[in-house]
């Protein structure tokens, strides 16, 4: 016998633990495939300890194994990538030796059923991911979905998420400096909740997740663990039922202080030089980080669980692997530099022991002291994990609704006033301001916001630079469910425009795939379209996909949540002087519709909140169109023409320019607006249409502009001018006038959510 | 001068302070740490903002009681200055430096916002370079910053003058006093009676900049400049 085999045999199953069962395997969610592959791994029946791992290891939240040969056709390489997907984070440069990491993750399953600490941890796990990578986090964004707000557990679940996403980052003191906020019944008991955090770091202190160098010891250091947390990943992996309240205590219990203490000792450690690498012991805890450590940098690892610092007695080896306690990293030192890791963590009262080591064999090995319990070929535990490509089919009901003729949908009687379908909409929860959320969020600490929420794209300077950076968050789930695949493109190119509007130039996106089960074959057809169309777009604005997450099993009894793939970006303001804001702020301004208005009224706002109608296919989207927009817009900005810029959205036009107007409660101006120009489109289609590539500008030289969007084919007119103080809001079309006070549209737009919020509602939560 | 800013395990302001400090009145900082009983011969103290040792238990309980605040409770005792903002107006009404508590906020969630501030009194050395009855911008971001004390000690802090700031008119309504967090007589910010430390919920070293929203927080550095170095 080689000594390999030796060992492998040496393990043996621990007195105790509950022998291999075909319940236990479908217990632990491998199929019978995947069952069949582990013992090929292995060569003999795996232990339960060793069972436990390769479920974590192997769920779809660890593995990505549905999403992995889809997530490969992303673009996710350019000149300006320092790091790519696979790592904790993605990194891109941006001059002069600074560099930005960056990611988005979702805590949807947690916050489900727990959405004070599911949401809190959530923002926790993202902000290690960042910090590991020798980033300072300097800025957070989210983007959550629920039900109707007229639900109470939907309330619930609201209040909760937007209370632990405050509470966690506030303490830990770093700004919440953008979001979207969407409410529509195919979130009602899924919520989805994703977090994104992002950093700043000199290129030169950039650490990855790589286990290397023999003999280097591997140290745990944080949270001590306990029992909160186990199988967090696999919980992740399946859908939601009736029976997911009883794994509330799946659900990890945040400690914000602890995280700020990881935050700066870790910092500490990684420009020490005394370690190798560092990861946070997210998912499946200590499990995968060690695995996904050892597999990077192709070594053999040793852990003696034993040696873990743990909370309560009698833990066992499996439960040690797989907890999910919080703010706990694993850290791989330096050998012989283990005194200076120590002291490091002292000052910052953090314990840390040393666990194992890295070892040439190459096996991933787990001991209870002297006895193996578990131990497995190399990186096969990670790589050997299966790919899965379902079939993909469209289902009957999204061709359905998608054909529909919304066109033939008739007005409602008081639609002959468009002022009232314009306030329904400003008072609609997807578009008026979330100040009830963002009123939460610390926007302003480490002093950098210059745009913080309710602005096209959150902008935070970057200190020692003349330089800033736009982020956004975007996605329009109504879209992806009616046409993946368009729905798909416009997040991405309305991701990009909001960044534009600032006066950024689009960099790079980090992407968190929410979807339903991928099994269904109606799920993986939006999850393959969606992903192509991501693709396409990000191919076309020429950005790449630097990591991301994907979040599948995202359904309730009823069915699956609308596909919802968020696009988080990052794009560089290049000067102080370019910053640009949404809201009108000159009177005698001329406004400026870049972007032509068309007949398209199909997935709109409008026809979900006046005729409660989600049909009709989602606005066409024009990727050259959309690059040439971006290039005129920060043409013109940079040029000093520009002195608002604001992306028509949800709503159209009309509520894009009472927005204008409205936005900002410290300055409010009136406008006079003129489309009469436009009277082929039906009125409702150009007050209220979507179509895409549109932005609302104000400037005092409106020639100059539109010299310079011809140059790049964008089409662009003069459609009114910005009023006084006090002023109202006039927009005239061929077919009649809007008028209407300043203050409607500011009640509108500014109170609804905290007038909903504040209302009570009968009914269990 | 030098600015010595206090660093807890859990601030989160301190170095905005020290920027501040450093970048915008061009004088010297040093950061003080929290286990050594060391001010580094500092001629103004800085409590800055943060959640000190958590502050599960009580904002600025525990803070109290670390090493570093017993050189600074010694070192207020002999009347040097000490500017304590959010948490760390918090920690020095827990250690006696200023009177009355900080509560949860009456809306029970935490509020960050920018709001008004009006100067009730020039006559501090935190306030010496403002006109009274001026109204300041600045930002607030806290949810334990509902100040309160027995009527006793509030007529008192009237009486003496020592009410430096109030909330000024919330959304709406700009002649009303209005607290964000439900401050009692919309207090925002107090000295104690010798003068030399001034306890404010909102931040002045996040108003120091025009390209973020507001300067208006500037003059307090610049009033405690102009004092010590008369």
């Amino acid at each position: 016998m080689t000594q390999r085999q030796q060992q492998l045999n040496a393990v043996t199953p621990r007195s105790g633990d509950p022998a291999i069962t075909p319940a236990l395997i479908a217990e632990h969610g491998l199929t019978n495939d995947e069952y069949q592959r582990l013992l090929d791994m292995l060569g003999r029946e795996p232990t339960f300890t060793e069972l436990g791992i390769v479920s974590a290891l192997w769920s779809e939240h660890c593995s990505y194994k549905h999403s992995r040969p889809l997530l490969k056709t992303l673009p996710t390489k350019a000149p300006f990538v320092l790091q790519g997907p696979g790592e904790n984070a993605g990194v891109i440069s941006i001059g002069d030796g600074l560099a930005v990491a960056f990611k988005i993750e979702s805590h949807n399953h947690p916050s489900a059923v727990e959405p004070y600490q599911g949401a809190a941890t959530g923002v926790g796990g993202i902000l290690r991911d960042v910090f590991t990578m020798g980033a300072r986090p300097i800025a957070m964004l989210n983007s959550l979905r629920f039900g109707s707000l007229d639900s109470p557990r939907v309330r619930y679940l609201f209040a909760g998420v937007v209370k632990g996403i405050g509470d966690y980052g506030n303490c830990v003191g770093i700004p919440t400096v953008a979001g979207e906020v969407a409410f529509d019944p195919a979130y009602e008991g899924n919520p989805i909740v994703n977090a994104m955090c992002v950093g700043l770091l000199h290129e030169d202190e950039l650490i990855r997740a790589v286990a290397e160098g023999v003999g280097n010891p591997i140290i745990a250091v944080g949270a001590r663990t306990g029992r909160d947390g186990i199988h967090g990943a696999s919980f992740a992996s399946e859908d939601l039922s009736a029976q997911s309240e009883a794994k509330r205590p799946r659900v990890q219990v945040g400690d914000p202080f602890t995280e700020k203490l990881l935050l700066e000792a870790s910092l500490e450690l990684i420009r020490s030089g005394a370690i190798v690498a560092i990861q946070d012991m997210g998912a499946a805890g200590l499990t995968s980080s060690s695995a996904e450590m050892a597999a990077r940098g192709d070594v053999g690892v040793t852990i003696d669980t034993t040696r873990v610092p743990v909370r309560e007695e009698g833990m066992t080896p499996y439960e040690i692997l797989l907890s999910e306690s919080q703010e706990r990293m694993l850290v791989v030192a330096k050998r012989g530099r283990e005194d200076e890791v120590a002291s490091i963590l002292a000052k910052w009262d953090l314990t840390a022991a040393v666990i194992g080591e890295v070892i040439a064999e190459p096996v991933y090995r787990v001991t209870e002291g002297d006895r193996v319990v578990a131990e497995f070929p190399g990186i096969r535990l990670v790589t050997d994990c299966p790919t899965y490509t379902p079939d993909a089919r469209e289902s009957d009901e999204a061709v359905r609704l998608r054909s529909q003729n919304v066109n033939a949908i008739a007005e409602r009687p008081e639609e002959r006033d468009p002022a009232w379908t314009l306030e329904q909409l400003l008072s609609s929860p997807n578009i008026a301001a979330k100040t009830w959320v963002h009123r939460q969020y610390d926007t302003t600490v480490r002093t950098n916001t210059v745009i913080g929420p309710g602005g096209d794209a959150a902008v935070v300077r970057v200190r020692g630079t003349h330089r800033a950076l736009a982020l956004k968050t975007d996605c329009n789930g109504r879209y992806v469910y009616l046409d993946p695949r368009i729905g798909a493109q416009i997040a991405v190119c309305e991701a990009a425009r909001n960044v534009a509007c600032t006066g950024g130039r689009p960099m790079a996106i980090t992407n968190n795939l929410n979807f339903g089960n991928p099994r269904r074959p109606e799920v993986y057809f939006q999850l393959r379209e969606a992903t192509r169309g991501m693709a396409e777009a990000c191919n076309a604005l020429g950005t790449p996909v630097t990591g991301g997450n994907v979040s599948l099993y995202n359904e309730n009894p009823s069915g699956a949540v609308y596909p919802t793939p968020v696009i988080g970006m990052v794009g560089l303001i290049e000067s102080l002087d370019h910053i640009t804001r949404a809201h009108f702020e000159t009177e005698g301004d001329s406004i400026v519709l870049l972007g032509e208005p068309t007949s398209e009224l199909g997935a709109s706002e409008y026809l979900a909140r006046i005729h409660g109608v989600v049909g009709g296919a989602p606005p066409a989207c024009d990727l050259d169109a959309e690059r040439a927009l971006i290039d005129a817009l920060l043409e013109a900005i940079q040029g000093g023409l520009i002195h608002s810029a604001h992306d028509c959205s949800d709503g159209g036009l009309a509520v894009a320019l009472a927005e204008c107007c409205v936005m900002n409660r410290e300055v409010q101006l009136g406008a006079r607006i003129d489309l009469s120009h436009w009277r082929e489109i039906p009125t409702r289609a150009l007050l209220f249409g979507e179509a895409q590539g549109r932005v609302v500008v104000s400037t005092s030289m409106p020639d100059t502009v539109a010299t310079i969007a011809r140059k790049h084919r964008v089409p662009a007119r003069v459609i009114g001018s910005v009023g006084a103080v006090g002023d109202p809001v006039q927009i005239t079309t061929s077919s009649g006038r809007i008028n209407t006070p300043l203050a409607t549209l500011d009640e509108a737009y500014h109170e609804t959510i905290s007038r909903i919020m504040s209302t009570p509602v009968a009914g269990n939560i | 001068m030098k600015f010595g800013i206090v660093t807890f395990p859990g601030s989160n302001c301190d170095y905005d302070a020290y920027q501040a400090v450093v970048e915008k009145l061009g004088e010297d900082a040093t950061f003080l740490w929290h286990k050594d009983h060391d001010l580094h011969e500092s001629d103004v103290i800085v409590l800055p903002g943060g959640f000190s040792y958590g502050d599960y238990l009580r904002a600025g309980a525990i803070a109290r009681f670390s090493p570093v605040m017993q050189d600074v409770i010694g070192f207020a005792k002999r009347g040097g200055p000490v500017l304590a903002i959010c948490n760390g107006f918090q920690i020095a009404c827990e250690a006696g430096l200023l009177p009355g508590a900080l509560l949860r906020n009456t809306s029970l969630k935490f509020v960050c916002e920018t709001v008004r501030l009006r100067i009730e009194t020039t006559d501090t050395m935190f306030t010496n370079r403002y006109e009274r009855g001026a109204v300041l911008r600045v930002p607030i971001a806290h949810g334990d910053g509902r100040y309160t004390a027995d009527d006793a000690t509030l007529d008192k802090l009237e009486g003496e003058g020592r009410v430096v700031f109030r909330y000024l008119g919330g959304p709406g309504d700009a002649d009303e006093w209005w607290s964000p967090n439900g401050s009692m007589r919309s207090i925002a910010g107090i000295v104690n009676d010798a003068g030399n430390v001034l306890g404010m919920m909102p931040h002045p070293e996040r108003a120091v900049d025009p390209l973020l929203g507001s300067e208006d927080g500037l003059g307090i550095f610049e009033s405690m400049l102009a004092r010590v170095t008369a």
